[in-house]
């Protein structure tokens, strides 16, 4: 892949066929992570009649999804006030739905603009800062999954579990940074 | 944060970016953390917030440096729509009272 370029309202890049099955199957997987978030809080008939639709109080368990859907306040202190904790919880199950749909919305951009065997992506503006949102969802996902520091090496020793992923990693950061700059640059 | 290539960086000074004001009771607090790119920061700021580059750039450079930077202020329906546009970009933020 070679950096995106922008030309007006357009935003294009060529993928390869590699390239594009890794992306489209790490999207993918985390459409099917929130989607099972989702899943889990069916709604009740109270929600169906207002259109008022809440999510779940608590963070997810899982670290990944949990970075994807952050608390409002900071919970990770010693001691949290209750007042914090109350309120977090109201917030969640309040903005929650929300989040998930637009973070699948993202996704979605991205599955669907993406050709499968690898090719030409043209973006509009807006589907380009979709495109950004979802990258930055699946760096935040491989990130937290291989535990990435600030000054995270270009490679790790061939031995270490994480190498191949890390490799993954710095591609998309790639991919991202070079977008960014298409989109700062009219 | 991190950055992908090397980035011309100017000194921030620490308390003039930030937005505060006795009027605006709460406050979004957006967190460093090691994935999210400097750019893509600078970039969700103007973008969400419609700050000059100059200014965006600041407030990225104080949360790489102080670990957190106050990116807004308001009411609490106006933080809390902040924060949650905020989650959606994919940043650490949360929202505090201020005392």
């Amino acid at each position: 892949m070679k950096p995106w370029k922008r030309k007006g309202d357009l935003v294009h890049a060529d993928i390869d066929r590699q390239e594009a099955a890794v992306l489209r199957g790490l999207v993918s997987q985390i459409d099917d992570m929130l989607r099972a978030r989702i899943e889990e809080t069916p709604q009740d008939e109270l929600a169906e009649l207002t259109g008022i639709r809440t999510g779940p109080s608590t963070s997810p368990d899982d670290p990944i999804l949990s970075r994807l859907l952050p608390d409002f306040h900071r919970l990770d202190d010693d001691n949290p006030s209750k007042a914090d904790l109350d309120s977090a919880a109201v917030l969640r199950s309040l903005h929650e739905p929300t989040l998930l749909d637009l973070k699948t919305g993202v996704a979605a951009v991205v599955l669907e603009t993406c050709p499968m065997y690898g090719g030409g992506i043209r973006l509009s503006l807006e589907q380009a800062d979709a495109w950004l949102s979802a990258l930055n969802d699946v760096r935040l996902a491989l990130g937290t999954a291989i535990e990435v520091t600030e000054d995270m090496p270009d490679e790790l020793p061939d031995d270490d579990p994480r190498s191949p992923h890390l490799s993954v990693y710095h591609w998309l950061t790639w991919v991202q940074e070079s977008m960014v700059q298409a989109l700062s640059t009219p | 944060m991190t950055a992908a290539v090397d980035m011309e960086q100017t000194q921030a000074t620490p308390s003039s970016s930030e937005v505060v004001a006795e009027d605006r009771p709460w406050q979004t607090v957006v967190w460093n953390d090691p994935v999210n790119l400097m750019s893509y920061v600078t970039y969700v700021f103007q973008k969400l917030f419609g700050y000059s580059r100059d200014k965006a750039t600041k407030l990225m450079l104080d949360v790489h440096h102080e670990g957190k930077a106050i990116v807004s202020s308001g009411t609490k329906d106006k933080v809390e729509a902040d924060v949650a546009r905020l989650h959606a970009a994919g940043l650490w933020a949360t929202m505090e009272h201020t005392s």
